[in-house]
């Protein structure tokens, strides 16, 4: 059913949908990023999409796979017509730069925080938000840890941890876990690793 | 729980009716039994540890046995502080802030894996055992622990506080015979390979 709202799309917006993709009644639309706030408004405004409910916007990074490094993802939903869309940008230079788009917190008031979350993740920045700083992590957090570039064991604490020097067993150095944790510590005595 | 020891060579006799008497005992041993059996907590609870936080303090497991019934929601008047769940990096000064603001004596427990180790959060996100950021007398680990393994930390404790030691204990997992299989009664169909 809603393979129409991608004729629509297809229609109206030609060559900035870039692919479209159907499967299992889940339709996919990735489009120009340049156009993403005006597609946005669209969908909410046309009596055929009527799409009226902001349910998701995330990001993913596809780091080394492929050339515009994220994928901005945003999921609606139509109340109205009981028809879902995906729509996908493309994003983000290889070095994690220039990752930017039109926020669309004007469109749906919802996406407020979910875009908040994805700048805090994966430093995709929304163009207009009405207030993008981190959501989750602390504002004293360097990086973006979700990023596939963010090392999986870098830790950046707040406080100054305490020297304990023998934690009884089972807890060791590795904290009873022998497959990681145990580079935390050595991380920590680089020189600036206490910033970074 | 090992308190009710007495000293080699005294003879303990009950007072019956209208007698009076007195005991003698050293002023350490005396507040120190009055402090195991007042203990006063803070309950820090950040997460699903929390559910059987309040299991082990309702009826059935009955923390107020040991004299640890009374929650203080305010650091200065708690001499306990339980650290119930996972403790995130945005978290730690907020829970160093709490244990400094504790009026002394005052001891940790931390209760569960998470609040021990970090448990399996392994990431950027996670403290990996409280006594990084403060200092922790019993550790019970377990996700979550039983309530029986958090009444044993909180004897431990009181041990720790009757002994007046301030080493890092922790709750060792229950040996039970039946599991072991020492005393396992067989059911079914005799084993017939046996003599």
């Amino acid at each position: 059913m809603s393979k129409r709202v991608l004729e629509i799309l297809g229609e109206r917006f030609g060559h900035d949908v870039l692919e479209t993709h159907s499967q299992f009644g889940d339709d996919t639309a990735v489009v120009n990023p340049a156009r993403w706030l005006e597609i946005a408004t669209f969908l909410r405004d046309d009596s055929r999409c009527a799409m009226n409910m902001f349910v998701d916007i995330t990001a993913v990074d596809y780091l080394g796979r492929q050339t515009p490094r994220f994928e901005v993802v945003m999921h609606l939903r139509s109340l109205e017509r009981g028809h879902r869309v995906r729509l996908k940008a493309r994003v983000g230079d290889e070095d994690g730069q220039n990752a930017e788009i039109d926020s669309v917190v004007s469109v749906w008031k919802g996406a407020n925080w979910f875009e908040r979350e994805a700048f805090d993740m994966f430093g995709v920045v929304f163009r207009g938000h009405p207030d993008l700083r981190r959501l989750l992590m602390y504002p004293e957090f360097v990086g973006y840890p979700l990023r596939k570039d963010y090392p999986a064991d870098k830790i950046q604490p707040l406080v100054e941890f305490r020297n304990v020097p023998g934690k009884l067993p089972p807890f060791g150095p590795d904290e009873g876990m022998s497959f990681g944790r145990q580079t935390h510590d050595y991380r920590r005595d680089e020189p600036g690793g206490e910033a970074n | 729980m090992g308190d009710m020891t007495t000293t080699p060579g005294s003879s303990v006799r009950v007072l019956e009716g209208s007698e009076t008497g007195f005991a003698t005992t050293k002023l350490d041993a005396l507040l120190n039994w009055a402090k195991k059996y007042s203990l006063f907590q803070y309950p820090f609870v950040t997460a699903c540890c929390g559910m059987e936080f309040m299991a082990m303090a309702s009826p059935r497991f009955d923390m107020a046995r040991f004299g640890a019934e009374a929650p203080r929601f305010s650091p200065r008047q708690a001499d306990l502080l339980w650290v119930v769940g996972t403790i995130s990096q945005r978290q730690a000064p907020a829970l160093r802030r709490i244990y400094e603001q504790m009026a002394d004596p005052k001891w940790v427990l931390a209760f569960g894996t998470c609040a021990s180790c970090g448990g399996f959060y392994d990431n950027y996100t996670t403290v990996a055992g409280i006594d990084k950021i403060i200092p922790v007398d019993v550790f019970v680990p377990g996700c979550p622990p039983r309530p029986e393994a958090v009444l044993d930390g909180l004897l431990l404790l009181q041990d720790k506080i009757a002994r007046g030691t301030r080493e890092p204990g922790i709750v060792k997992p229950r040996r039970d015979a039946a599991v072991l299989g020492a005393n396992l009664v067989k059911l079914g169909k005799k084993d017939k390979a046996a003599p």
